[in-house]
C-alpha cells in the first residue's frame, strides 16, 4: 500500500465510490439480461405451445 | 464486405455481440486493472498535488466517458431519426444509464479532489455546471424512455431531447476554452499541443501511461456494457409485442 500521507482519505474514497459504483452497474446488467433472457424464452415456448394446442383445436 | 447496416437487424447484432462480448470483457477488465492498479501503486505523487494525483486514473476516463457516452447516444439517436432502426435507439436507451454512472463519478470524484486543492467541494464553475446540466439531461433520458409505453413514440421524443442535451455535452467538453474562467482546468491530456510535446501543463508521462491505459479500459467497459444491454433491451422489446400479441388472442 503506497503512504498516501493526509490525502489518504480523499484518495480511498475516490477510489471505493467509483469501483463501488462501476460493480453495482455491471452487476444490475448482467442480472437485468439473464432475467429478461429467461422471461423471453418462457414467452417464446408459451407462444409455441399454445399455438400447436390451437392448431390441434383446430384441425 | 458486409454494411454496417446489417447490425441493424437485431438477430445479426446479438449473434456478433455475442461473439464479441467476452473479448471486449476480458479487455475491459485487464485493462482497467492495469491502468488502475498502475497508477495507484507505481506512480510517484505530484510536486504540488501530493496524492490527490492518483485520483486522476478514476477522474479522467470517467469524466471522459460521461461525455463520449452521449455523443455515441446523439449519433445512435440521429440513426433513429433519419433510418428507424430499432437497435440503434435502443442501444442509445442502452447507453444512458452507463453515460449517467460515469458522470456521477466524475462529479463524485471531482468534488473529493476539489476540496483539498480548490478549498471547496463546489464552485459554480462552467466545467462543473455543464457536468451537473449533462447529469440532469441524462436522468431526464432515462425517466422520458420509462414514462412512454410505446416504443417509436419513447424513441422519437427521446431523440430529440438527446440532440437537445448535446449542447451541454458539448459545453462540459469545451467550456473552459469558451469561458477561460472558474476554477477547473483546462484539457491537459488530449490537448494538441500537450500530445506534440509542449511541457506546460502538460501531464507528465510518469502519469500519462497508466492514465491512457485506464482511459481504454473505461472505453472497453462502455462498449461491453452497451452490447450487453442493447442486447438486453432487444428482447425486453420482442418480449412486449409478444406479450401484446397474446393478450390480442
Amino acid at each position: 500500500m503506497p503512504d498516501l500521507g493526509k490525502y489518504a482519505e480523499a484518495v480511498l474514497s475516490s477510489y471505493a465510490i467509483s469501483l463501488g459504483l462501476i460493480v453495482a452497474l455491471v452487476v444490475l446488467s448482467v442480472l437485468r439480461a439473464r432475467k429478461v433472457k429467461a422471461q423471453l424464452a418462457e414467452v417464446e415456448a408459451r407462444g409455441k405451445t399454445g399455438g400447436k394446442a390451437q392448431e390441434q383445436a383446430d384441425g | 464486405m458486409s454494411s454496417i447496416w446489417e447490425y441493424a437487424n437485431p438477430k445479426k447484432f446479438i449473434a456478433t455481440t455475442d461473439r464479441l462480448l467476452p473479448w471486449v470483457s476480458a479487455l475491459a477488465l485487464g485493462l482497467m486493472v492495469l491502468g488502475l492498479v498502475w497508477g495507484f501503486f507505481f506512480t510517484p505523487d505530484d510536486f504540488r498535488q501530493g496524492s490527490t494525483v492518483k485520483i486522476i486514473y478514476i477522474h479522467v476516463p470517467s469524466a471522459m466517458m460521461a461525455i463520449n457516452a452521449w455523443a455515441m447516444m446523439l449519433v445512435a439517436s440521429l440513426v433513429w431519426i433519419v433510418r428507424r432502426h430499432h437497435v440503434s435507439a435502443l442501444a442509445a436507451r442502452a447507453a444512458a444509464p452507463i453515460g449517467a454512472v460515469m458522470t456521477v463519478i466524475a462529479l463524485a470524484t471531482g468534488a473529493i479532489w476539489g476540496q483539498p486543492m480548490w478549498g471547496t467541494w463546489w464552485e459554480w464553475d462552467p466545467r462543473l455546471t455543464s457536468f451537473l446540466i449533462l447529469f440532469l439531461f441524462y436522468l431526464g433520458y432515462i425517466a422520458l424512455w420509462s414514462a412512454i409505453e410505446d416504443d417509436d413514440t419513447a424513441a422519437d421524443l427521446t431523440s430529440i431531447l438527446c440532440l437537445v442535451g448535446s449542447v451541454f455535452a458539448l459545453l462540459s467538453r469545451y467550456a473552459v476554452n469558451f469561458w477561460n474562467q472558474g476554477l477547473h482546468q483546462g484539457a491537459s491530456v488530449l490537448r494538441a499541443g500537450a500530445l506534440a510535446g509542449d511541457t506546460e501543463e502538460r501531464v507528465s508521462n510518469v502519469f500519462a501511461t497508466p492514465l491512457f491505459i485506464s482511459m481504454a479500459g473505461f472505453l472497453m467497459l462502455f462498449i461491453a456494457l452497451v452490447f450487453l444491454r442493447t442486447q438486453t433491451e432487444i428482447r425486453a422489446r420482442r418480449m412486449r409485442a409478444l406479450l401484446a400479441r397474446e393478450r390480442m388472442q
